[in-house]
């Protein structure tokens, strides 16, 4: 018997949100919204059980109201909106298990959201917000009423496994092959494919292909990265350049190898880079992305992004301890006339993605501190979503060696549909049909099952259960399970797999990826011992087979055969790509810089890259595991935006801190992508420093989102991007450790700019001296470190005020010695306060520290030789704003020495004033500095933290 | 001195217990983190501490509303010996989840088999939160060991979506009134100006999620159990306070429920 219950909370301020977003999606009539929970009980229950099972569980008698058997009565416009059957539903089971908890009859649950909407509303209306802002057809069904229970049956397996007749298919049979079932393979891959089974003298079966085309995925095997490739490169001046790219991916290599620091522990074998923390403990980081999934189910698409990149640092036997998120949208203010068919609206994208990292960093109990939001017109059709996690283990307690005779175990979540093809589904481009071919790759979150993982595996290490752990990423078994065994062979039976509801056939249990599971080797004597661990913790283990010896890959469903391949040809079995790029650099325009004016630092501050993302940052818990020492919002009202984010693990003794950044100029990119690497990571050291993070000890990660590498452009800016990172780490002195590269960021044809992340880890070494840019009080003296260049192309003034500047500035040829210097004023205890020149230049940088510390400056900005806006707007590297006390001026200037000028003072008015030295106007008149701006500090705070011009 | 063992429980998805174990060590208790299936199979045993503290997190994913299925946990697995605890005065702290907790069990304020007539649920905003407060320990609160620290201010962070105070009716708000409200949110909760403690008087921010009477954390009759929506426990050190002005240590609370048990 199955009996519906409706409980409502009438003062449920979700309702609120609903009626608050109607208007931004042209429905007009919707006075109000009332959220029903429902839930359709299947189960032998007596009236009584079921009114113990409300009592205990289900209804709050202080806040809810419940109909019991039966239908909640319309008060408007009634939809309902339920996951698809058989994805994760956790409230479903966690109240399958509170009847159990009570001793009730066993009970099947689904449940339901139910929205009366209402107000004057036609159909259309109810079409619009069920579409547009209460269901996602991706993941879910909506009707109009209600709808009925849909009840999963016994999670059975579909043991069939079909050959797939390869022989006799001509070129564009392959290709349509490939395009059919989302393998992402090429016609070179598919021919090498075809002739792999044609010596077997055999068909491959479908599990085979899957397996194939998973491990020579984009996503898996960095194809381009790891292809030859020609590049011409044509100069501004039309000089051409062609040069020879043995491999993207070696290059960056290349560099780390040569560097080689003492302090570096492992880097790119893995699924996370690793760097010494202290004597004691390492420190793990990784960065990825997850933008497709993100551009059909925002929520779920960077739920999972966090669980992903989670699960690698697990899958180095690390424990999470923080999270970092850098978001990539397009404008929120899109007019819904420019919205292209098949693409969800910015709004909602951001929204949806910012609800789902907090709720997976949240719930794993990781304080999310460090990040960014930028907004561009480039990211209307492909968002993008890089997500990161920081790890920590002991100093060697990380395995990577799996014997002969080990247990492959998998630990965590169940096997479902949902998360097939994730990386194929990442190695092609998007249009409108995206949503029906690949729906199933967007994955639903699982974050306490994650979280009980992130407990196992950190007491498994200490008790050296294991000797090999990888994550199980896309692909699924077919990527953890093949790369693990890569060098042994591996025989495994899927029979015993787990699934989440029936009808999966061996291929999609082998290939279907989860965020929440973990694959690991374990000695068959330590296997009771772990058993007992996943017992404790709620953790469902499953041996799947062993590590054979043979060098094949054998997987079996009970009786029935699956794959039988030599682990040879799935790993070195791909034909390496050759393609070519081109490059050219864009003429020079002439720029005509206009009178700076108040009007124009009050737009700078309220745009939307600069303006506050407070809003976004408060979902997110930053304070967790009670180590954060530099939030991402710093000052007297924590509004002041943070260079960085300083963290002091828990369970770490001595004053060192870890510090972590990020570097974005994908602006810069669009005129000269070998700047904007250099430029990228130049923001992300002084980010870094500016905290008090140490420059001669930084490992940094990179992360290139691109368009379709096939196309000469794309690959051109690609390489160039490559070149520039490589240039950067001798430059610097600092390490690559790891990287991501997501290609094929396209909608319709049309890319995205291409836009390179740089992640950076660094230490503080003493956390006491950790600064950030509020920390100033009246009397301090300002400085200016570093110098102004000319060229505005790429910044955020040339955007705002559409100068249409193409040339980008230089970047820093000899960067250390500034960085070192202004390290040393801080480790000293001399700087009060810092922030780095980045959007906006010096105004917005000045005009940052006063709103973080609400305290109002005066300024002497220095022109050296430019008109005074670029002087003020410019973002030329190398710059910092510094404070520090009036009695330690002279010692501030020793340390800094020719790196530094004198900028100002805090002044404790309500005023930010910027003048330009006399001497320099060149004028012949004499006065003590030109009255630039005189801004009040209001407005500049109401620009800044509402976004809105005062 | 002996240090008091301090129990902890840990179900799938808490994530402060570390904290809070940390909190207790430095106030000179002897933490253990169990998790509730060890205590069910009595390789830990509740008995056998001197003080229990529920701590933050999203026990189960707070999937049937924050707490609710590790509260019907207690209720039916560990009823007997949480009585006997309640019956020997055991200070009993829930923390954020853990203060869920103890509301959804009928713990708090009790007694456990009254109907509930107090409830923590959705954050006036409707979204989970996270941001520095300041609170005063209610000096006129009837907790026994509470009272160490009656009146004095604690500055710390709140992280959640589920936080505010509601109550069924005006008796049971009176009720809470004499005696039995713990903590309060002020006002100007990033950085308190005034020597004289203004309640936040239900302004967001400084009251995070509109709390009935700002109320942040309550006890039961006996005063023994406390609960509290924020976070002392990430505000033990020096260093873990934002700019601001100096003070409002969360140590001192763990001290007095430390100094309790012993």
């Amino acid at each position: 018997m199955t009996v519906r219950i409706d409980v409502t909370a009438p003062d449920d301020p979700r309702g609120a949100h609903v009626v608050a977003n109607a208007p931004l999606v042209g429905v007009a009539g919707l006075t109000a919204c009332r959220l029903t929970r429902v839930h359709h009980v299947d189960g032998a229950l007596s009236p009584a059980d079921i009114e113990r099972l409300c009592a205990e569980v289900l209804v709050d008698p202080v806040v809810d109201e419940a109909v019991i058997d039966g239908v909640t009565p319309a008060q408007g416009r009634v939809v309902e909106v339920a996951l698809m059957p058989g994805a994760t539903d956790p409230e479903a089971r966690e109240l399958e298990r509170a009847a159990a908890n009570l001793g009730l009859p066993e009970i099947r649950v689904v449940t339901a959201r139910r929205y009366d909407l209402i107000g004057e509303l036609s159909d259309t209306d109810v079409a619009t917000l069920t579409r547009r802002l209460l269901a996602n057809d991706t993941i879910e069904i909506s009707a109009e009423g209600e709808l009925p229970a849909e009840f999963a049956g016994a999670a059975e397996a579909d043991v069939r496994v079909d050959d797939v007749a390869l022989a006799d298919l001509s070129d564009d049979e392959l290709l349509r092959l490939s395009k059919d079932r989302v393998l992402s393979l090429d016609l070179t891959e598919m021919r090498t494919i075809q002739a792999h089974f044609a010596g077997e003298r055999r068909p491959p079966t479908d599990a085979e292909l899957e397996t194939l085309a998973q491990t020579w995925s984009e996503h898996c095997v960095h194809k381009t990265f790891r292809a030859k490739i020609d590049l011409t490169h044509t100069a501004a001046d039309g000089t051409v350049t062609q040069s020879h790219h043995d491999g993207l991916l070696p290059a960056l290599r290349e560099v780390t190898e040569e560097l080689n620091p003492p302090w570096l522990r492992s880097a790119f074998v893995d699924d996370a880079g690793i760097v010494a923390f202290d004597d004691e403990y390492d420190v793990a980081f990784k960065v990825e992305t997850h933008n497709h999934p993100s551009a059909l189910e925002p929520f779920g698409g960077a739920n999972t992004g966090v669980g992903g990149v989670v699960r690698d640092v697990i899958g180095v036997s690390a424990r999470p301890i923080a999270c970092t998120d850098v978001l990539c949208f397009g404008p929120a203010d899109l007019p819904d006339s420019e919205l292209p068919t098949g693409v969800l609206h910015p709004r909602r994208i951001r929204d949806g993605v910012v609800a789902g990292i907090g709720d997976y960093g949240n719930k794993l109990g990781l304080p999310t501190v460090n990040g960014s939001v930028l907004y561009d017109e480039g990211y209307v059709g492909n968002p993008l979503v890089y997500c990161g996690a920081l790890g920590i283990l002991p100093h060697g307690s990380h395995p990577t060696e799996p014997q002969v005779g080990d247990r492959i175990i998998s630990l965590g979540g169940r096997v479902g549909r949902d998360g097939i093809h994730g990386a194929t589904f990442s190695s092609a481009g998007m249009d409108a049909s995206t949503v029906d071919h690949v729906g199933s790759a967007v994955q639903i979150g699982d974050p306490i099952t994650e979280k009980g993982l992130i407990e196992v595996i950190e007491r498994a290490r200490d008790a050296q259960l294991y000797n090999a752990i990888t994550d199980c990423g896309a692909g699924g078994f077919s990527s953890s399970v093949g790369e693990m065994g890569e060098d042994l062979g591996v025989d495994v039976d899927l029979a015993v797999v787990p699934l989440k509801y029936p009808g999966l056939q061996p291929w999609e249990i082998w290939i279907s990826e989860a965020q929440e599971r973990i694959v690991i080797a374990v000695p068959p004597a330590k296997l009771d011992e772990l058993q007992a661990l996943c017992d404790a913790w709620d953790v469902e283990l499953t041996d799947l087979g062993h590590f054979t010896g043979d060098q094949r890959l054998v997987v079996r469903h009970g009786d029935t055969g699956v794959v039988d391949m030599p682990m040879a040809f799935l790993h070195d079995g791909i034909p390496r790509q050759e393609l070519s790029g081109a490059w050219t650099d864009p003429a020079p325009t002439e720029v005509r810089a206009p009178d700076p004016s108040a009007q124009h630092v009050l737009r700078l501050l309220a745009h939307p890259n600069v303006a506050s993302k407070e809003d976004i940052i408060r979902r997110y818990d930053h304070e967790v595991r009670g180590g954060t020492v530099v939030r991402p919002y710093v000052g007297p009202h924590a509004d002041g935006p943070a260079d960085a984010a300083v963290l002091k693990p828990l369970g770490t003794s001595g004053t060192t801190a870890v510090v972590l950044s990020n570097g974005i100029c994908p602006a810069v990119g669009r005129h000269d992508p070998f700047a904007m690497a250099l430029l990228a990571l130049d923001e992300a050291v002084r980010n870094l420093v500016a905290v008090g993070g140490d420059p001669d000890q930084v490992a940094v990660l990179d992360n290139f989102c691109w368009g379709d590498p096939t196309k000469a452009d794309r690959l051109g800016s690609l390489v160039r991007a490559v070149q520039g990172c490589t240039e950067g780490a001798r430059r610097y002195r600092m390490p690559f450790i790891s990287g991501k590269d997501s290609l094929f960021n396209e909608f319709d044809g049309k890319a995205i700019p291409g836009t390179l992340l740089i992640s950076a880890l660094g230490l503080v070494p003493d956390l006491h001296r950790a600064v950030d840019s509020a920390g100033m009080a009246p009397g301090d003296d300002l400085w200016l470190v570093g110098q102004h260049q000319g060229a505005l192309g790429g910044s955020l003034a040339s955007d705002e005020f559409s100068l249409g500047a193409t040339e980008v500035p230089t970047p820093l040829a000899d960067p250390l010695p500034v960085y070192r210097a202004v390290h040393h004023a801080i480790a000293a205890g001399l700087i009060t306060a810092a922030h780095d020149c980045s959007d906006g230049g010096v105004a917005v940088a000045v005009a940052e520290m006063a709103v973080a510390a609400r305290q109002g400056v005066s300024v002497i900005v220095p022109v050296d030789g430019l008109d005074p806006f670029t002087a003020l707007v410019n973002e030329a590297p190398g710059r910092f704003v510094l404070a520090s006390k009036p009695a330690d001026r002279d010692a501030v200037a020793a340390a800094l020495g020719e790196h530094a000028r004198h900028l100002g003072e805090v002044t404790g008015s309500d005023r930010i004033v910027y003048r330009v030295p006399d001497n320099e106007i060149g004028d012949g008149i004499e006065r003590l500095g030109l009255d630039l701006i005189d801004l009040s500090l209001a407005d500049a705070v109401t620009a800044n933290t509402e976004g809105a011009m005062p | 001195m002996s240090a008091p063992p301090v129990l902890i429980p840990h179900a799938s998805g808490t994530n402060r217990d570390l904290e809070a174990a940390q909190a207790i060590e430095l106030a000179g208790g002897a933490p253990t983190i169990a998790h509730v299936n060890e205590l069910r199979s009595g390789t830990v045993k509740i008995s056998d501490h001197a003080a229990i503290l529920l701590p933050g997190g999203f026990s189960y994913g707070d999937a049937l509303g924050a707490g609710g299925r590790l509260a019907l946990e207690l209720r039916t697995w560990f009823a007997d010996e949480l009585a006997a605890a309640a019956d020997a005065g055991t200070p009993m702290l829930g923390i954020c989840n853990g203060f869920q907790v103890l509301v959804k069990a009928g713990l708090l304020p009790g007694p456990i088999d009254a109907p509930r007539s107090v409830t923590l649920t959705e954050n006036a905003e409707g979204r989970f939160e996270c941001r520095w407060v300041t609170l005063r320990v209610e000096p006129s609160c009837r907790s026994g060991w509470l009272g160490a620290v009656g009146g004095t201010t604690i500055r710390c962070p709140i992280a959640h979506g589920e936080g505010r105070v509601a109550v069924s009716d005006d008796a049971t708000a009176a009720r809470l009134e004499d005696g039995m409200v713990a903590f309060r949110y002020l006002a100007d909760g990033p950085a308190p100006t005034s020597d004289t403690p203004v309640a936040a008087g239900g302004v967001y921010p400084a009251n995070p999620n509109g709390s009935v009477n700002d109320i942040a954390g309550i006890c039961d009759d006996a005063g023994n159990v406390v609960g509290l929506m924020p976070h002392p426990e990430d505000h033990v050190l020096a260093w873990q306070r934002p700019s601001g002005p100096e003070g409002g240590s969360g140590l001192p609370l763990f001290e007095a429920f430390v100094a309790a048990a012993r």
